[in-house]
Protein backbone atom coordinates (compact mmCIF):
# COMPACT_ATOMS: atom_id res chain seq x y z
CA UNK A 1 0.00 0.00 0.00
CA UNK A 2 1.64 3.57 0.42
CA UNK A 3 2.81 2.14 3.71
CA UNK A 4 4.36 -1.53 1.83
CA UNK A 5 6.96 -3.83 3.86
CA UNK A 6 7.19 -1.70 7.03
CA UNK A 7 9.16 -3.86 9.30
CA UNK A 8 7.93 -3.85 13.46
CA UNK A 9 10.21 -5.85 15.84
CA UNK A 10 10.69 -8.99 13.10
CA UNK A 11 10.38 -11.33 16.18
CA UNK A 12 6.60 -12.19 15.77
CA UNK A 13 4.25 -10.68 18.20
CA UNK A 14 5.74 -10.73 21.89
CA UNK A 15 3.93 -12.93 23.96
CA UNK A 16 2.16 -11.98 27.15
CA UNK A 17 4.75 -13.53 29.81
CA UNK A 18 7.49 -11.14 27.84
CA UNK A 19 5.69 -8.29 28.34
CA UNK A 20 6.09 -5.75 31.44
CA UNK A 21 2.98 -4.61 33.24
CA UNK A 22 2.65 -1.69 31.50
CA UNK A 23 3.06 -3.53 28.24
CA UNK A 24 0.34 -5.61 29.06
CA UNK A 25 -1.31 -2.82 30.10
CA UNK A 26 -1.38 -1.45 26.86
CA UNK A 27 -2.07 -4.37 24.84
CA UNK A 28 -5.49 -4.77 26.92
CA UNK A 29 -6.34 -1.20 25.70
CA UNK A 30 -5.97 -2.16 22.27
CA UNK A 31 -7.41 -5.59 22.91
CA UNK A 32 -10.57 -3.31 23.82
CA UNK A 33 -10.52 -1.65 20.88
CA UNK A 34 -8.90 1.88 22.79
CA UNK A 35 -7.34 4.84 21.41
CA UNK A 36 -3.79 5.29 22.02
CA UNK A 37 -3.48 8.89 22.07
CA UNK A 38 0.07 10.82 22.03
CA UNK A 39 0.99 11.47 25.90
CA UNK A 40 -0.20 7.86 26.91
CA UNK A 41 2.10 5.26 27.40
CA UNK A 42 3.49 3.24 24.43
CA UNK A 43 6.05 0.53 23.83
CA UNK A 44 8.84 2.15 22.35
CA UNK A 45 8.66 -0.75 19.25
CA UNK A 46 4.75 0.25 18.69
CA UNK A 47 5.78 4.29 18.39
CA UNK A 48 9.31 3.35 16.16
CA UNK A 49 6.89 1.33 13.53
CA UNK A 50 3.94 3.42 13.85
CA UNK A 51 7.01 6.59 12.58
CA UNK A 52 7.56 4.23 9.94
CA UNK A 53 4.29 3.24 8.51
CA UNK A 54 2.91 7.10 8.83
CA UNK A 55 6.25 8.64 7.67
CA UNK A 56 6.10 6.33 4.47
CA UNK A 57 2.52 7.15 3.82
CA UNK A 58 3.08 11.04 3.81
CA UNK A 59 6.15 10.69 1.71
CA UNK A 60 3.91 8.67 -0.60
CA UNK A 61 0.90 11.41 -0.56
CA UNK A 62 3.97 13.79 -1.14
CA UNK A 63 5.89 12.24 -4.13
CA UNK A 64 2.87 10.96 -5.59
CA UNK A 65 1.88 14.49 -6.24
CA UNK A 66 4.58 14.44 -9.54
CA UNK A 67 3.19 11.77 -11.45
CA UNK A 68 -0.05 13.67 -11.61
CA UNK A 69 1.33 17.07 -11.32
CA UNK A 70 2.96 16.11 -15.19
CA UNK A 71 -0.01 16.34 -16.27
CA UNK A 72 -1.78 18.98 -14.91
CA UNK A 73 0.03 21.97 -17.61
CA UNK A 74 -1.86 19.11 -20.43
CA UNK A 75 -5.38 18.82 -18.82
CA UNK A 76 -7.34 18.66 -21.88
CA UNK A 77 -9.96 21.09 -20.50
CA UNK A 78 -10.45 23.77 -17.83
CA UNK A 79 -12.81 21.53 -15.86
CA UNK A 80 -10.46 18.76 -15.89
CA UNK A 81 -7.34 20.73 -14.91
CA UNK A 82 -9.30 22.55 -12.07
CA UNK A 83 -10.01 18.81 -11.00
CA UNK A 84 -7.06 17.72 -11.10
CA UNK A 85 -5.60 20.60 -9.78
CA UNK A 86 -7.88 20.22 -6.99
CA UNK A 87 -6.79 16.42 -6.09
CA UNK A 88 -3.19 16.79 -6.08
CA UNK A 89 -4.00 19.61 -3.67
CA UNK A 90 -5.48 17.19 -1.45
CA UNK A 91 -2.40 14.80 -1.79
CA UNK A 92 -0.51 17.57 -0.13
CA UNK A 93 -2.65 18.01 2.26
CA UNK A 94 -2.85 14.37 3.22
CA UNK A 95 0.67 14.67 3.17
CA UNK A 96 0.32 17.27 5.82
CA UNK A 97 -2.10 15.71 8.50
CA UNK A 98 0.01 12.63 8.03
CA UNK A 99 3.33 14.44 8.75
CA UNK A 100 1.33 16.36 11.74
CA UNK A 101 0.17 12.74 13.18
CA UNK A 102 4.00 11.79 12.65
CA UNK A 103 4.35 14.74 14.70
CA UNK A 104 2.86 13.17 17.69
CA UNK A 105 5.72 10.72 17.56
CA UNK A 106 8.28 12.69 18.77
CA UNK A 107 9.59 12.97 15.17
CA UNK A 108 9.95 16.25 13.17
CA UNK A 109 8.66 16.93 9.44
CA UNK A 110 12.16 18.16 8.62
CA UNK A 111 13.58 15.32 10.17
CA UNK A 112 11.33 12.45 8.20
CA UNK A 113 11.57 14.87 5.08
CA UNK A 114 15.19 14.22 5.34
CA UNK A 115 14.89 10.32 5.93
CA UNK A 116 13.26 10.41 2.51
CA UNK A 117 15.86 12.25 0.39
CA UNK A 118 18.73 10.49 1.93
CA UNK A 119 16.68 7.15 0.75
CA UNK A 120 16.62 5.92 4.59
CA UNK A 121 12.84 6.26 4.27
CA UNK A 122 10.46 5.01 1.15
CA UNK A 123 7.49 5.94 -0.40
CA UNK A 124 4.66 3.55 -2.54
CA UNK A 125 6.34 1.56 -5.27
CA UNK A 126 3.18 2.57 -7.60
CA UNK A 127 4.94 6.63 -7.56
CA UNK A 128 8.00 5.40 -9.65
CA UNK A 129 5.80 4.37 -12.81
CA UNK A 130 5.70 6.85 -15.85
CA UNK A 131 2.16 8.95 -16.53
CA UNK A 132 2.82 8.68 -20.03
CA UNK A 133 -1.30 9.37 -21.89
CA UNK A 134 -4.24 11.65 -20.39
CA UNK A 135 -5.71 7.87 -19.73
CA UNK A 136 -2.87 8.22 -16.98
CA UNK A 137 -4.71 10.00 -15.16
CA UNK A 138 -7.82 7.95 -15.18
CA UNK A 139 -5.81 5.03 -14.32
CA UNK A 140 -3.67 6.36 -11.55
CA UNK A 141 -7.38 7.84 -9.98
CA UNK A 142 -9.33 4.97 -10.49
CA UNK A 143 -6.82 1.95 -9.56
CA UNK A 144 -4.41 4.00 -7.54
CA UNK A 145 -6.56 5.59 -5.24
CA UNK A 146 -9.06 2.61 -5.47
CA UNK A 147 -6.17 0.47 -4.08
CA UNK A 148 -5.14 3.26 -1.33
CA UNK A 149 -9.23 2.88 -0.55
CA UNK A 150 -9.28 -0.42 0.30
CA UNK A 151 -6.47 -0.34 2.63
CA UNK A 152 -7.07 2.61 4.37
CA UNK A 153 -10.79 2.68 5.05
CA UNK A 154 -9.72 -0.04 7.80
CA UNK A 155 -7.17 1.93 8.82
CA UNK A 156 -9.85 4.14 9.85
CA UNK A 157 -10.05 1.96 13.09
CA UNK A 158 -6.43 1.68 14.14
CA UNK A 159 -5.15 1.91 17.22
CA UNK A 160 -3.05 5.22 17.34
CA UNK A 161 -5.44 8.07 17.24
CA UNK A 162 -4.22 10.90 15.42
CA UNK A 163 -3.44 8.37 12.60
CA UNK A 164 -6.77 7.02 12.23
CA UNK A 165 -8.46 10.86 12.67
CA UNK A 166 -6.25 11.19 9.64
CA UNK A 167 -7.77 8.47 7.63
CA UNK A 168 -11.04 9.59 8.36
CA UNK A 169 -10.43 13.27 6.49
CA UNK A 170 -8.19 11.35 4.00
CA UNK A 171 -10.55 8.68 3.29
CA UNK A 172 -13.60 10.74 2.33
CA UNK A 173 -11.26 12.68 -0.36
CA UNK A 174 -9.89 9.63 -1.99
CA UNK A 175 -13.22 8.06 -3.14
CA UNK A 176 -13.67 11.27 -4.37
CA UNK A 177 -10.14 11.02 -6.79
CA UNK A 178 -11.05 7.36 -7.04
CA UNK A 179 -14.48 8.55 -9.08
CA UNK A 180 -12.79 11.65 -10.87
CA UNK A 181 -10.09 9.11 -12.34
CA UNK A 182 -13.06 6.48 -13.38
CA UNK A 183 -15.30 9.27 -15.10
CA UNK A 184 -12.26 9.95 -16.79
CA UNK A 185 -11.68 6.49 -17.76
CA UNK A 186 -15.66 6.10 -18.93
CA UNK A 187 -15.12 9.27 -21.35
CA UNK A 188 -11.92 7.89 -23.02
CA UNK A 189 -12.68 4.28 -22.77
CA UNK A 190 -16.63 4.02 -22.91
CA UNK A 191 -17.14 7.04 -25.08
CA UNK A 192 -14.26 7.74 -26.64
CA UNK A 193 -12.96 8.17 -29.98
CA UNK A 194 -10.40 5.23 -31.52
CA UNK A 195 -7.34 6.75 -30.39
CA UNK A 196 -9.03 7.82 -26.61
CA UNK A 197 -10.19 3.78 -26.55
CA UNK A 198 -6.47 2.78 -27.31
CA UNK A 199 -5.36 4.97 -24.76
CA UNK A 200 -7.22 4.07 -21.77
CA UNK A 201 -6.64 0.13 -22.38
CA UNK A 202 -2.59 0.85 -22.78
CA UNK A 203 -3.22 2.85 -19.67
CA UNK A 204 -4.93 -0.13 -17.57
CA UNK A 205 -2.33 -2.65 -19.28
CA UNK A 206 1.05 -0.17 -17.84
CA UNK A 207 -1.24 0.08 -14.32
CA UNK A 208 -2.73 -2.81 -13.13
CA UNK A 209 -0.20 -5.00 -11.91
CA UNK A 210 1.64 -2.22 -10.40
CA UNK A 211 -1.80 -1.52 -8.53
CA UNK A 212 -1.67 -4.94 -7.41
CA UNK A 213 1.75 -4.63 -6.29
CA UNK A 214 0.88 -1.71 -4.08
CA UNK A 215 -0.60 -4.32 -1.58
CA UNK A 216 2.95 -5.75 -1.10
CA UNK A 217 3.97 -9.33 -1.16
CA UNK A 218 1.88 -11.92 0.79
CA UNK A 219 2.45 -11.18 4.38
CA UNK A 220 0.49 -14.46 5.64
CA UNK A 221 3.98 -15.49 7.57
CA UNK A 222 5.02 -12.10 7.92
CA UNK A 223 6.59 -11.82 11.91
CA UNK A 224 6.54 -8.00 11.13
CA UNK A 225 2.88 -8.09 10.31
CA UNK A 226 1.78 -9.85 12.60
CA UNK A 227 2.91 -8.05 15.08
CA UNK A 228 1.41 -4.98 13.34
CA UNK A 229 -2.01 -6.55 13.64
CA UNK A 230 -1.67 -7.21 17.21
CA UNK A 231 -0.78 -3.74 17.64
CA UNK A 232 -4.04 -2.79 15.23
CA UNK A 233 -1.76 -0.65 13.17
CA UNK A 234 -2.11 -3.08 10.09
CA UNK A 235 -5.63 -4.40 9.87
CA UNK A 236 -6.22 -6.76 7.33
CA UNK A 237 -3.22 -8.91 5.45
CA UNK A 238 -1.93 -7.50 2.35
CA UNK A 239 -4.21 -10.52 0.62
CA UNK A 240 -7.08 -9.84 1.74
CA UNK A 241 -7.03 -6.43 0.66
CA UNK A 242 -5.37 -7.32 -3.12
CA UNK A 243 -8.32 -9.85 -2.99
CA UNK A 244 -10.89 -7.30 -2.37
CA UNK A 245 -9.38 -4.74 -4.80
CA UNK A 246 -9.60 -7.47 -7.48
CA UNK A 247 -12.88 -8.22 -6.91
CA UNK A 248 -14.39 -4.49 -7.32
CA UNK A 249 -12.15 -3.80 -9.87
CA UNK A 250 -12.94 -6.45 -12.66
CA UNK A 251 -16.49 -6.08 -12.85
CA UNK A 252 -15.18 -1.72 -13.12
CA UNK A 253 -13.26 -2.71 -15.87
CA UNK A 254 -16.06 -4.75 -17.62
CA UNK A 255 -17.91 -1.78 -17.36
CA UNK A 256 -15.49 0.16 -19.37
CA UNK A 257 -15.14 -2.79 -21.98
CA UNK A 258 -11.45 -2.86 -21.14
CA UNK A 259 -9.67 -6.12 -20.71
CA UNK A 260 -7.29 -7.13 -17.43
CA UNK A 261 -3.92 -8.11 -18.82
CA UNK A 262 -3.85 -11.29 -17.34
CA UNK A 263 -4.80 -14.51 -19.47
CA UNK A 264 -5.37 -16.67 -15.86
CA UNK A 265 -8.04 -13.80 -14.19
CA UNK A 266 -11.24 -16.07 -13.70
CA UNK A 267 -14.48 -16.25 -11.76
CA UNK A 268 -14.65 -18.23 -9.21
CA UNK A 269 -18.05 -19.86 -8.41
CA UNK A 270 -17.14 -21.90 -5.07
CA UNK A 271 -14.80 -19.34 -3.41
CA UNK A 272 -16.63 -16.37 -4.94
CA UNK A 273 -13.88 -14.36 -5.54
CA UNK A 274 -11.86 -14.20 -9.04
CA UNK A 275 -8.57 -15.95 -9.60
CA UNK A 276 -5.94 -13.61 -11.08
CA UNK A 277 -1.69 -13.94 -11.41
CA UNK A 278 0.42 -12.46 -9.03
CA UNK A 279 2.41 -9.81 -10.07
CA UNK A 280 6.11 -9.87 -11.21
CA UNK A 281 7.29 -9.67 -7.23
CA UNK A 282 11.36 -9.72 -8.85
CA UNK A 283 9.94 -5.91 -10.25
CA UNK A 284 8.31 -4.82 -7.41
CA UNK A 285 11.72 -5.82 -5.11
CA UNK A 286 13.88 -3.77 -8.23
CA UNK A 287 10.83 -0.81 -7.88
CA UNK A 288 11.35 -0.26 -3.85
CA UNK A 289 15.06 -0.93 -3.79
CA UNK A 290 15.80 2.03 -6.47
CA UNK A 291 15.67 0.55 -10.03
CA UNK A 292 11.84 1.76 -10.68
CA UNK A 293 11.51 3.75 -13.81
CA UNK A 294 10.99 6.78 -11.93
CA UNK A 295 12.81 6.66 -8.82
CA UNK A 296 15.98 8.65 -9.51
CA UNK A 297 13.52 11.39 -11.43
CA UNK A 298 11.36 11.36 -8.74
CA UNK A 299 13.63 11.83 -5.64
CA UNK A 300 15.61 14.18 -7.70
CA UNK A 301 12.85 16.02 -8.24
CA UNK A 302 11.90 16.30 -4.76
CA UNK A 303 15.47 17.00 -3.24
CA UNK A 304 15.84 19.84 -6.23
CA UNK A 305 12.47 21.25 -4.96
CA UNK A 306 13.70 21.06 -1.06
CA UNK A 307 17.45 22.91 -2.23
CA UNK A 308 16.00 25.31 -4.43
CA UNK A 309 12.95 26.43 -1.80
CA UNK A 310 16.06 26.63 1.51
CA UNK A 311 16.46 30.39 1.22
CA UNK A 312 12.44 31.12 0.85
CA UNK A 313 12.00 28.84 4.46
CA UNK A 314 15.49 30.25 6.19
CA UNK A 315 13.82 34.00 4.57
CA UNK A 316 10.56 32.81 6.45
CA UNK A 317 11.90 32.00 9.47
CA UNK A 318 14.20 35.04 10.34
CA UNK A 319 11.07 37.46 9.10
CA UNK A 320 9.27 35.67 11.64
CA UNK A 321 11.97 36.32 13.95
CA UNK A 322 12.74 39.96 13.51
CA UNK A 323 8.71 40.56 13.23
CA UNK A 324 8.52 39.17 16.97
CA UNK A 325 11.47 40.94 18.30
CA UNK A 326 10.01 44.25 16.79
CA UNK A 327 6.65 43.32 18.72
CA UNK A 328 8.76 43.10 21.49
CA UNK A 329 10.50 45.88 21.58
CA UNK A 330 7.73 48.09 20.94
CA UNK A 331 5.97 46.80 23.92
CA UNK B 1 -15.90 35.34 -38.86
CA UNK B 2 -14.53 36.93 -36.11
CA UNK B 3 -15.35 40.68 -35.29
CA UNK B 4 -12.16 42.97 -34.52
CA UNK B 5 -11.58 44.56 -31.58
CA UNK B 6 -13.12 47.54 -32.96
CA UNK B 7 -16.21 46.26 -33.74
CA UNK B 8 -16.90 43.93 -30.50
CA UNK B 9 -14.83 45.74 -27.54
CA UNK B 10 -16.57 43.58 -24.94
CA UNK B 11 -15.68 40.54 -26.06
CA UNK B 12 -11.92 42.03 -26.47
CA UNK B 13 -12.30 43.17 -22.73
CA UNK B 14 -13.76 39.75 -21.58
CA UNK B 15 -10.77 38.07 -23.34
CA UNK B 16 -8.23 40.49 -21.61
CA UNK B 17 -9.89 39.54 -17.97
CA UNK B 18 -9.94 35.71 -19.17
CA UNK B 19 -6.25 35.26 -20.01
CA UNK B 20 -5.16 36.73 -17.29
CA UNK B 21 -6.75 34.75 -15.11
CA UNK B 22 -6.08 31.30 -17.90
CA UNK B 23 -2.32 32.47 -17.85
CA UNK B 24 -1.44 32.93 -14.20
CA UNK B 25 -3.34 30.04 -13.24
CA UNK B 26 -1.49 28.12 -16.04
CA UNK B 27 2.17 29.05 -14.79
CA UNK B 28 0.93 28.44 -11.17
CA UNK B 29 -0.27 25.33 -11.52
CA UNK B 30 3.56 24.63 -12.76
CA UNK B 31 4.58 24.93 -8.97
CA UNK B 32 2.63 21.65 -8.42
CA UNK B 33 4.38 19.26 -6.03
CA UNK B 34 7.76 21.67 -5.77
CA UNK B 35 7.00 24.11 -4.05
CA UNK B 36 9.63 25.38 -1.12
CA UNK B 37 7.29 23.94 1.55
CA UNK B 38 4.50 21.48 1.89
CA UNK B 39 1.92 24.85 2.75
CA UNK B 40 3.47 26.41 -0.25
CA UNK B 41 2.46 23.72 -2.58
CA UNK B 42 -1.45 24.03 -1.11
CA UNK B 43 -1.92 27.54 -1.63
CA UNK B 44 -0.50 27.71 -4.97
CA UNK B 45 -2.95 25.09 -6.20
CA UNK B 46 -5.49 26.85 -4.69
CA UNK B 47 -4.75 29.90 -5.91
CA UNK B 48 -4.44 28.18 -9.87
CA UNK B 49 -7.62 26.55 -8.68
CA UNK B 50 -9.37 30.30 -8.43
CA UNK B 51 -7.98 31.65 -11.57
CA UNK B 52 -8.96 28.60 -13.91
CA UNK B 53 -12.21 29.02 -12.52
CA UNK B 54 -12.30 32.60 -12.82
CA UNK B 55 -10.98 32.03 -16.52
CA UNK B 56 -14.21 29.89 -17.31
CA UNK B 57 -16.32 32.83 -16.08
CA UNK B 58 -14.97 35.15 -17.96
CA UNK B 59 -14.02 33.24 -21.37
CA UNK B 60 -17.43 31.62 -20.76
CA UNK B 61 -19.12 35.20 -21.27
CA UNK B 62 -16.41 35.81 -23.88
CA UNK B 63 -17.90 33.11 -25.80
CA UNK B 64 -21.79 34.31 -25.46
CA UNK B 65 -20.78 37.59 -25.98
CA UNK B 66 -18.97 36.68 -30.02
CA UNK B 67 -21.89 34.71 -30.88
CA UNK B 68 -19.85 32.13 -32.65
CA UNK B 69 -20.77 29.14 -30.53
CA UNK B 70 -17.24 28.87 -28.84
CA UNK B 71 -16.82 27.32 -25.36
CA UNK B 72 -14.71 28.80 -22.67
CA UNK B 73 -12.70 25.77 -23.39
CA UNK B 74 -12.92 26.61 -27.01
CA UNK B 75 -11.30 29.90 -26.63
CA UNK B 76 -8.48 28.58 -24.05
CA UNK B 77 -7.49 25.39 -26.13
CA UNK B 78 -8.35 26.51 -29.81
CA UNK B 79 -6.49 30.08 -30.32
CA UNK B 80 -3.35 31.48 -31.64
CA UNK B 81 -0.75 33.56 -29.86
CA UNK B 82 -1.98 36.51 -31.26
CA UNK B 83 -5.37 36.05 -30.64
CA UNK B 84 -4.26 35.81 -26.74
CA UNK B 85 -5.02 39.19 -24.35
CA UNK B 86 -2.91 38.56 -20.88
CA UNK B 87 -0.77 41.05 -19.61
CA UNK B 88 2.74 39.66 -20.67
CA UNK B 89 3.93 39.94 -17.00
CA UNK B 90 2.06 36.79 -16.53
CA UNK B 91 3.35 34.97 -18.99
CA UNK B 92 6.87 35.30 -18.52
CA UNK B 93 8.21 31.98 -16.96
CA UNK B 94 8.46 31.69 -13.29
CA UNK B 95 11.74 32.03 -12.41
CA UNK B 96 12.38 31.66 -8.64
CA UNK B 97 9.61 31.32 -5.83
CA UNK B 98 10.47 35.03 -5.23
CA UNK B 99 9.63 36.14 -8.49
CA UNK B 100 6.48 34.25 -8.80
CA UNK B 101 5.27 36.18 -5.71
CA UNK B 102 6.32 39.37 -6.84
CA UNK B 103 4.79 38.58 -9.90
CA UNK B 104 1.57 37.55 -7.78
CA UNK B 105 1.53 40.97 -5.69
CA UNK B 106 2.09 43.64 -8.56
CA UNK B 107 -0.96 41.77 -10.70
CA UNK B 108 -3.40 41.97 -7.23
CA UNK B 109 -2.54 45.06 -6.42
CA UNK B 110 -3.73 45.83 -9.69
CA UNK B 111 -6.68 43.42 -9.40
CA UNK B 112 -8.26 44.55 -5.96
CA UNK B 113 -9.37 47.74 -6.91
CA UNK B 114 -10.16 46.73 -10.68
CA UNK B 115 -12.75 44.56 -9.86
CA UNK B 116 -13.71 46.78 -6.47
CA UNK B 117 -14.87 49.02 -9.74
CA UNK B 118 -15.88 46.51 -12.08
CA UNK B 119 -18.73 45.85 -9.42
CA UNK B 120 -20.80 49.16 -10.68
CA UNK B 121 -20.14 48.10 -14.21
CA UNK B 122 -23.43 48.99 -15.90
CA UNK B 123 -22.85 45.34 -17.78
CA UNK B 124 -24.26 43.40 -14.49
CA UNK B 125 -22.66 39.93 -15.84
CA UNK B 126 -19.32 41.73 -15.58
CA UNK B 127 -20.33 42.85 -12.17
CA UNK B 128 -21.51 39.49 -10.69
CA UNK B 129 -18.61 37.84 -12.03
CA UNK B 130 -16.24 40.52 -10.62
CA UNK B 131 -17.69 39.89 -7.69
CA UNK B 132 -16.96 36.60 -7.28
CA UNK B 133 -13.43 37.41 -8.43
CA UNK B 134 -13.30 40.21 -5.74
CA UNK B 135 -13.22 37.73 -3.03
CA UNK B 136 -10.44 35.52 -4.29
CA UNK B 137 -8.43 38.39 -5.50
CA UNK B 138 -8.92 40.32 -1.72
CA UNK B 139 -7.17 37.09 -0.28
CA UNK B 140 -4.60 36.91 -2.99
CA UNK B 141 -3.49 39.87 -1.80
CA UNK B 142 -3.26 39.60 1.33
CA UNK B 143 -1.66 36.45 0.81
CA UNK B 144 1.37 37.68 -1.55
CA UNK B 145 1.76 41.42 0.08
CA UNK B 146 2.73 38.81 3.19
CA UNK B 147 5.05 36.77 1.09
CA UNK B 148 6.60 39.61 -0.53
CA UNK B 149 6.63 41.52 2.71
CA UNK B 150 8.58 38.56 4.51
CA UNK B 151 10.83 37.85 1.55
CA UNK B 152 11.75 41.21 1.22
CA UNK B 153 12.66 41.41 5.36
CA UNK B 154 13.63 37.48 5.75
CA UNK B 155 17.66 37.21 4.89
CA UNK B 156 20.56 39.05 2.88
CA UNK B 157 19.57 36.56 0.01
CA UNK B 158 16.31 36.57 0.13
CA UNK B 159 16.41 40.36 -0.29
CA UNK B 160 18.53 40.37 -3.01
CA UNK B 161 16.35 37.72 -4.98
CA UNK B 162 13.50 40.05 -4.24
CA UNK B 163 15.13 42.76 -5.39
CA UNK B 164 16.24 41.03 -8.67
CA UNK B 165 12.68 40.21 -9.27
CA UNK B 166 11.30 43.63 -8.99
CA UNK B 167 14.09 44.87 -11.24
CA UNK B 168 12.73 41.90 -13.68
CA UNK B 169 9.29 43.01 -13.46
CA UNK B 170 9.06 46.29 -13.21
CA UNK B 171 9.35 47.00 -16.85
CA UNK B 172 6.16 44.51 -17.49
CA UNK B 173 4.08 46.02 -14.68
CA UNK B 174 3.18 49.56 -16.47
CA UNK B 175 1.63 47.11 -19.38
CA UNK B 176 -1.71 47.62 -17.73
CA UNK B 177 -2.21 51.48 -17.64
CA UNK B 178 -1.38 51.73 -21.16
CA UNK B 179 -5.43 52.68 -22.76
CA UNK B 180 -6.50 51.73 -26.17
CA UNK B 181 -9.26 52.42 -27.80
CA UNK B 182 -10.98 48.72 -26.16
CA UNK B 183 -10.54 50.71 -22.62
CA UNK B 184 -12.01 53.93 -23.97
CA UNK B 185 -15.72 51.94 -25.57
CA UNK B 186 -15.36 49.89 -22.01
CA UNK B 187 -15.02 53.33 -20.28
CA UNK B 188 -17.80 55.43 -22.15
CA UNK B 189 -20.02 52.17 -22.36
CA UNK B 190 -19.92 52.06 -18.10
CA UNK B 191 -18.57 48.54 -18.25
CA UNK B 192 -15.41 49.39 -16.68
CA UNK B 193 -13.09 51.89 -15.59
CA UNK B 194 -10.04 53.26 -17.66
CA UNK B 195 -7.12 51.58 -15.91
CA UNK B 196 -5.03 53.81 -16.08
CA UNK B 197 -7.49 55.66 -13.60
CA UNK B 198 -6.06 53.16 -11.25
CA UNK B 199 -2.31 54.22 -11.32
CA UNK B 200 -2.07 55.74 -8.16
CA UNK B 201 -4.47 53.40 -6.22
CA UNK B 202 -1.81 50.84 -7.86
CA UNK B 203 1.28 52.37 -6.69
CA UNK B 204 0.46 53.48 -3.33
CA UNK B 205 -0.34 49.37 -2.57
CA UNK B 206 2.87 49.13 -4.31
CA UNK B 207 4.76 51.65 -2.65
CA UNK B 208 3.71 50.83 1.03
CA UNK B 209 4.69 47.02 1.00
CA UNK B 210 7.77 47.28 -1.34
CA UNK B 211 8.70 49.76 1.73
CA UNK B 212 7.97 47.36 4.23
CA UNK B 213 9.91 44.83 2.55
CA UNK B 214 12.87 46.79 2.46
CA UNK B 215 12.88 47.34 -1.14
CA UNK B 216 13.49 50.23 -3.24
CA UNK B 217 10.49 51.21 -5.99
CA UNK B 218 12.21 50.92 -9.63
CA UNK B 219 12.62 54.68 -11.39
CA UNK B 220 12.01 53.70 -14.41
CA UNK B 221 8.78 54.34 -16.06
CA UNK B 222 8.79 52.51 -19.36
CA UNK B 223 6.42 49.73 -19.86
CA UNK B 224 6.78 47.00 -22.34
CA UNK B 225 3.47 46.18 -23.89
CA UNK B 226 1.95 44.30 -26.53
CA UNK B 227 0.56 41.01 -24.46
CA UNK B 228 -3.54 43.07 -23.72
CA UNK B 229 -3.38 44.03 -27.16
CA UNK B 230 -2.12 40.56 -28.80
CA UNK B 231 0.21 42.97 -31.14
CA UNK B 232 3.61 40.88 -29.88
CA UNK B 233 3.29 38.82 -26.98
CA UNK B 234 6.70 37.26 -25.77
CA UNK B 235 8.59 33.80 -27.24
CA UNK B 236 7.23 32.36 -23.94
CA UNK B 237 3.48 32.24 -24.64
CA UNK B 238 3.95 30.16 -28.12
CA UNK B 239 5.37 27.42 -25.59
CA UNK B 240 3.12 27.56 -22.56
CA UNK B 241 0.30 27.30 -25.71
CA UNK B 242 2.29 24.30 -27.42
CA UNK B 243 1.73 22.46 -23.83
CA UNK B 244 -1.71 23.71 -22.80
CA UNK B 245 -3.34 22.91 -26.37
CA UNK B 246 -1.38 19.45 -26.91
CA UNK B 247 -4.54 17.35 -26.29
CA UNK B 248 -7.10 19.48 -27.80
CA UNK B 249 -4.83 20.35 -31.22
CA UNK B 250 -3.92 16.49 -31.40
CA UNK B 251 -7.40 15.27 -31.06
CA UNK B 252 -9.71 17.19 -32.33
CA UNK B 253 -13.27 17.11 -32.37
CA UNK B 254 -12.69 14.60 -28.94
CA UNK B 255 -14.85 14.83 -25.67
CA UNK B 256 -12.43 14.54 -22.04
FE1 LIG C 1 -4.01 10.93 -0.74
FE1 LIG D 1 -3.41 9.08 -2.87
FE1 LIG E 1 -5.96 10.55 -3.73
Amino acid sequence: MYAQMVKSTGKGVQSRDDMSPEDKAFQDRIDRGEKIEPKDYMPEAYRKTLIRQIGQHAHSEIVGQLPEGNWITRAPTLERKANLLAKVQDEAGHGLYLYCAAETLGVSRDELVEMLHSERMKYSSIFNYPTLTWADMGAVGWLVDGAAIMNQVPLQRTSYGPYARAMVRICKEESFHQRQGYHIMIKMAKEGTADQKRMAQDALNRFWYPALMMFGPSDKDSVHSAQSMAWKIKINTNDELRQKFVDETVPQAEFLGLTIPDENLRWNDETGHYEFSEPDWSEFFEVISGNGPCNAERLSTRRKAWDDGAWVREAMLAHARKSQKRSQAAE
Amino acid sequence: MTLSAAENPLFEFLLRQGDNALVLGHRTSEWCGVAPVLEEDIALANMALDLIGQTQLWLGYAGEVEGAGRTADDLAFLREVYDYRNLLMLEVPNGDFGRTQMRQFLFDAFQVPWLTRLQDSTNTRVAEIAAKCLKEALYHLDRSSHTVIALGDGTEESNRRMSDALTFLWPYSGEVFKVDATDHAMAEAGVAPLPSDLHSVWLETVERVLTEACLTLPEGTFAQSGGRTGFRHTEHLGHMLAVMQTLQRSYPGAAW
